[in-house]
Order: structure tokens, then C-alpha cells, then sequence
């Protein structure tokens, strides 16, 4: 990796060559490392999606017929819809929330330190570890919220909150909701400081009252950060797998599936590499343009 | 008191319940008897403290799990902070041409969700003979917090000004010393910033030990504590303790770096 390579040597002067040669060797770990685990496994996916495979026996090659099979998969779409539930639910309760949160601990009323510990705690922990101790929670029979439930004298809505079919994507995103709520808390909360307190005071003293000064000052200065918590939420809850993997693993028969889970248990735990990769293509094109959109737009509103 | 800041505090009291009770729940719960859970209410504090519980969950394996969490962090970290401050040092501070698009092309990089790189990364590292072993787990660690490193360091890297090395340069310094005597030492509040986000990410991290390691003495952290739920879900006691243990460590990292930690964990968010 000398400029010699390039046959050019005499076109630079000794101190540029030097300039380059360190620029070449110093990015090279870092690409080395990127192109290796991060990016050169696009392309290949996208190869390996061409084959039927079984991980260990030969490639056959299909040609696209995978990309045709995904898409008259029910499992796929169901967990498409799943992912697409938990964008919308995850904007509507964990940006909402979020900011009322950030609001509070922003305040700086007495004891805030304390309410930003535990509202923080959430995530601090791993995805594996909320998700083992929301298993419990929701379990049916020694679990936290049916017991709950029962002590309130709402014993008649027990569920199994997990094993229901119907209700077991919801108490996934309940749980996704409970671990990343204090994350945009914080977001919102370091939005709020950064707003110069002499904005507020001209407000009061034109006698702009709590809801209006929320709405008219710190709605408007905040609304970046807004935007930014709102990509952020989306583009988390298109690759979201750690909770529902181990709360449900994308059950009961698929009712909580997203399409990381089940691209997982179709490559790892199934063995059918070819048809998992297209799945994982799938997933990568779907959050990429759709990330790709939404930087789009709102990079040019700027 | 006044009326708004009584609803404040009703308000916050109702989220630190529902933020903070499952934390008392698997703590109380962590110090009970298998038979005393099962029969007692789940509300009721432990009869007597079982600390033993935490000598059986360490002894069953996660001495070894938190060893090697600790080592596999530890590698990544250290490697990742160096070839990131490195490759923002180059990206930032040296002019030659390609500086826009070599940041453009690893910053594209957190558009890529990891179970697409999943499968490749499973037959990169069977080929390069690094399935199964605790230091193959570093490789996909640190390619996957590099764009975001990158992108912290070099937005820092960029705000110190130009004059800092110039004389530097006057008196014959290379490149590579005033990386290292001059950019390295003043970018340290960046580098703690990645260094926390970092670790917490890398500490918390699954999916790539699910794939990639099959021995249970290699196993980390999350791994391991995914298969001893497992194993040992109907001694819901022993579940609590293992979970207890596994989040201790950021639980004090936190409480002890709290604004640190919090500026940690949504530098790249706030940014991007």
C-alpha cells in the first residue's frame, strides 16, 4: 500500500508522499474492520440469497427465486405488519412519554437526581436481561402484573399476557417501551437545558401562562430533537430483535415474529441460509431506504 | 407546597414505580428461597436474606461469564478507541482530498441493521477460523461501534483549532506524534464519551455470541444468562439473582459516572 502502487511517485513531493502513506496506513485498521463485518456482508448476502442452502450441504442456485418465496411468506408479512405496529406504537408512547419525563427531571425540582436514576435504570440494563425479567413479569401465574391485576380488583383482565396470541405482540412492545422510554427522556432532557432561560423570562413577564409558555416556546425549540427522537424510534423499532427473542422468540406461532427474529430462527435455528439471507436483505433494504427517505427530508426542511 | 409541583411529584412518583419496581422485584426476589417464593406472596420482602443465592448463581458459571465479558470488552474497547481516534485524527486534521467521502462512507455505516450481517459474519469468521473463540467476537464488536466512534470523534476533532499543531509541524513533529501529544490529549472528553457509549453497547450485546460461540466456558455475559434462564426458569429465585448480577456492574457505573454516562449514552443520537 505505497503511492508507488500507483506508478505516480514522481508526481508528489517527498512530503506528500509521506502525508499520504501515513492517511493510507492509518485508515486501514479502521476499514479493515469495517469493510470486513460491516459491509462486505451486504454484497454477500445478497449472493448467498440466490442459493438454496442448507448451511453445511452444497449451494444450489435458485436465482431469485427466494426473493419470490419471501414474498408470499404469511410468516414474513406478519412479522412486516409486527415491525410496522411497533413503529407506530413506539412514536406514540415512548416519544410522548419521553418528553413528559424530560420535562420533569429537566425542572430541576428537588429530588430530581433521584427520579433521573430510576427512570434512567430501563436502559442502562441489556435487552436479554429486560427481557428475561419481563418474561416474569407477564408470567400468568406468580407474575407481577397479574398480581397486580388481582390486587386492584381487576382480576377479571389476568391474561397470559405472553402465550395470547392476540396480546403477545403488545406486551412485547410494552416491555420494548418500559426499556426505551428514559433513553429519549434523556434526549429531551439535554434539548431543554441547552434553551437559554431568557426566553422564559420575557415570556413571563408578557404573562404567558405554564401551558402556553410550553407551546409556543419550548415545543418550537425543541422540535429538532423532536425529529431526531422520532428517527431514531423508527429506525430502532425496524431492527428490533433482543427483547422479543427472549420474552416470546417471535411466538406464539409467529404472532409476535419481527423480521430480525425471523430471519434469526429461519439461519440459525432452521439451517435454511439462503432463504435467511434473503430475509436479512429484505430487512436491510426496507430500514435502509426508509432511513435513507427520512434523512432525505429532513435534512432539506433544515 | 404549590399545586403544580404536588401534581409533579404524584406524576413522578407513579413512573418510578413503574420504572423502578421490577428492579426491587428482582432484587427482593434474587434474596428469597425457591419454596418461600412459590408459596408467599409476591408483594412480601425475604423471611431471611439468602445471599447464598449469589455464591450458587457465581459458582454455576458467571465467574467465568463475567471474566469473559470482561476480557472480550476490554480487547474491543482498546482497539476501537485506537483506530477510531486514529482514522477521525486522519479524517479531521489532514488534508488530502478524499476527507468528505472516507467520513460520508464508514457514517453510512449506521444505516445497516446487524441481522442483515448476520449470516456473512457467521461464514467470515467459520473461514477466518474465529467461530468459537472469545477474540472472535471482537472483530464484529468493534466494526459495529466504529461508525458511530468515528463520527463522535471526528465532530470533537474538527472544533479544536488548526493552529494547536502548526507549530508542531514547524519544528519537525510527524503526524503520527502529533496524534499522540497533541490530538490524543486534548480530544479526552470525546474519548471518554465513546469509551462509556462503547462499552455499555458492547457489554449488553448478544446476537453475536448467539451466533458465534457454542462452548458454554466461552460463553458471555448476556449468553450466559439467556441459558441459565434456560435451564433454571422454574427456580424463579435463582433467575432474579443471575439478573442482579449481570446488571450490577452498569448499575454502579452509572450511579457513580451519572452525567457522564448520560451525556455517554445520546452523544451520537444528539448529533446525528
Amino acid at each position: 500500500m505505497d503511492s508507488n502502487d500507483f506508478g505516480l511517485t514522481e508526481f508528489f513531493s517527498e512530503k506528500t508522499q509521506k502525508k499520504l502513506r501515513f492517511v493510507l496506513l492509518g485508515l486501514i485498521p479502521a476499514y479493515i474492520f469495517y469493510l470486513l463485518y460491516l459491509i462486505v456482508p451486504i454484497p454477500l448476502s445478497f449472493y448467498y440469497s440466490l442459493f438454496s442452502w442448507s448451511g453445511i450441504k452444497d449451494l444450489v442456485f435458485v436465482g431469485l427465486e427466494n426473493w419470490q418465496l419471501v414474498l408470499q411468506d404469511e410468516i414474513f408479512w406478519k412479522a412486516l405488519s409486527n415491525n410496522f405496529l411497533l413503529v407506530i406504537l413506539s412514536l406514540l408512547i415512548q416519544i410522548p412519554i419521553g418528553l413528559l419525563l424530560g420535562v420533569f427531571i429537566s425542572k430541576k425540582i428537588k429530588g430530581y437526581k433521584i427520579f433521573r436514576v430510576i427512570f434512567f435504570l430501563p436502559y442502562i440494563m441489556s435487552a436479554v436481561a429486560v427481557g428475561i425479567l419481563f418474561s416474569y413479569i407477564y408470567d400468568p401465574n406468580f407474575g407481577l402484573l397479574n398480581n397486580l391485576l388481582q390486587m386492584i380488583g381487576l382480576g377479571s383482565l389476568q391474561s397470559a399476557w405472553l402465550g395470547n396470541r392476540s396480546l403477545a405482540i403488545f406486551s412485547v412492545i410494552g416491555a420494548i417501551s418500559w426499556r426505551f422510554t428514559p433513553f429519549y427522556m434523556i434526549l429531551f432532557s439535554a434539548a431543554l437545558v441547552s434553551i437559554p432561560q431568557s426566553i422564559y423570562e420575557a415570556a413571563r413577564i408578557d404573562g404567558a401562562r405554564g401551558w402556553q409558555r410550553f407551546f409556543s416556546i419550548t415545543l418550537p425549540m425543541i422540535k429538532p430533537t423532536i425529529i431526531n427522537a422520532c428517527i431514531l424510534s423508527l429506525t430502532g423499532s425496524l431492527k428490533a430483535f433482543g427483547l422479543a427473542f427472549t420474552m416470546t422468540g417471535g411466538g406464539p406461532n409467529h404472532a409476535s415474529e419481527l423480521m430480525a427474529t425471523y430471519m434469526y430462527k429461519t439461519a440459525f435455528t432452521d439451517m435454511e441460509m439462503g432463504y435467511g439471507s434473503t430475509i436479512g436483505i429484505y430487512l436491510f433494504l426496507i430500514a435502509f431506504s426508509i432511513s435513507m427517505t427520512v434523512l432525505f427530508f429532513s435534512k432539506r426542511k433544515k | 407546597m404549590k399545586k403544580s409541583s404536588i401534581v409533579y411529584y404524584i406524576i413522578a412518583t407513579i413512573f418510578s414505580i413503574i420504572f423502578g419496581y421490577p428492579f426491587i422485584f428482582m432484587v427482593s426476589t434474587s434474596l428469597k428461597g425457591n419454596m418461600e417464593f412459590l408459596q408467599e406472596s409476591i408483594w412480601s420482602l425475604p423471611d431471611t436474606y439468602k445471599f447464598i443465592n449469589y455464591l450458587d448463581v457465581l459458582n454455576s458459571g458467571f465467574y467465568q461469564y463475567f471474566y469473559n465479558s470482561i476480557f472480550v470488552t476490554l480487547i474491543s474497547l482498546v482497539v476501537l478507541v485506537f483506530i477510531s481516534t486514529l482514522a477521525s485524527y486522519i479524517i479531521t486534521r489532514i488534508d488530502f482530498r478524499m476527507n468528505k467521502f472516507v467520513l460520508a462512507t464508514f457514517v453510512a455505516g449506521m444505516m445497516i441493521p446487524i441481522h442483515s450481517t448476520l449470516i456473512p459474519v457467521y461464514k467470515i469468521s467459520r473461514f477466518l477460523n474465529l467461530n468459537n473463540k472469545l477474540i472472535g467476537l471482537a472483530g464484529p464488536y468493534i466494526a459495529f461501534m466504529l461508525p458511530v466512534s468515528i463520527f463522535i470523534l471526528s465532530g470533537f476533532m474538527e472544533s479544536i483549532p488548526k493552529e494547536i499543531e502548526e507549530s508542531a509541524f514547524m519544528d519537525g513533529a510527524s503526524y503520527f506524534q502529533i496524534y499522540t501529544k497533541i490530538i490524543l490529549p486534548l480530544s479526552k472528553p470525546a474519548i471518554s464519551t465513546i469509551l462509556i457509549y462503547n462499552f455499555v453497547q458492547i457489554w449488553n450485546r448478544f446476537v453475536y455470541g448467539l451466533i458465534l460461540i457454542s462452548s458454554p466456558e466461552k460463553w458471555i455475559l448476556t449468553l450466559g444468562l439467556w441459558r441459565f434462564q434456560g435451564e433454571h426458569g422454574f427456580n424463579v429465585p435463582y433467575v432474579m439473582t443471575a439478573l442482579t448480577l449481570a446488571s450490577i456492574p452498569l448499575i454502579i457505573l452509572f450511579i457513580l459516572l451519572q452525567e457522564k454516562v448520560v451525556q455517554g449514552m445520546t452523544a451520537g443520537a444528539l448529533k446525528a
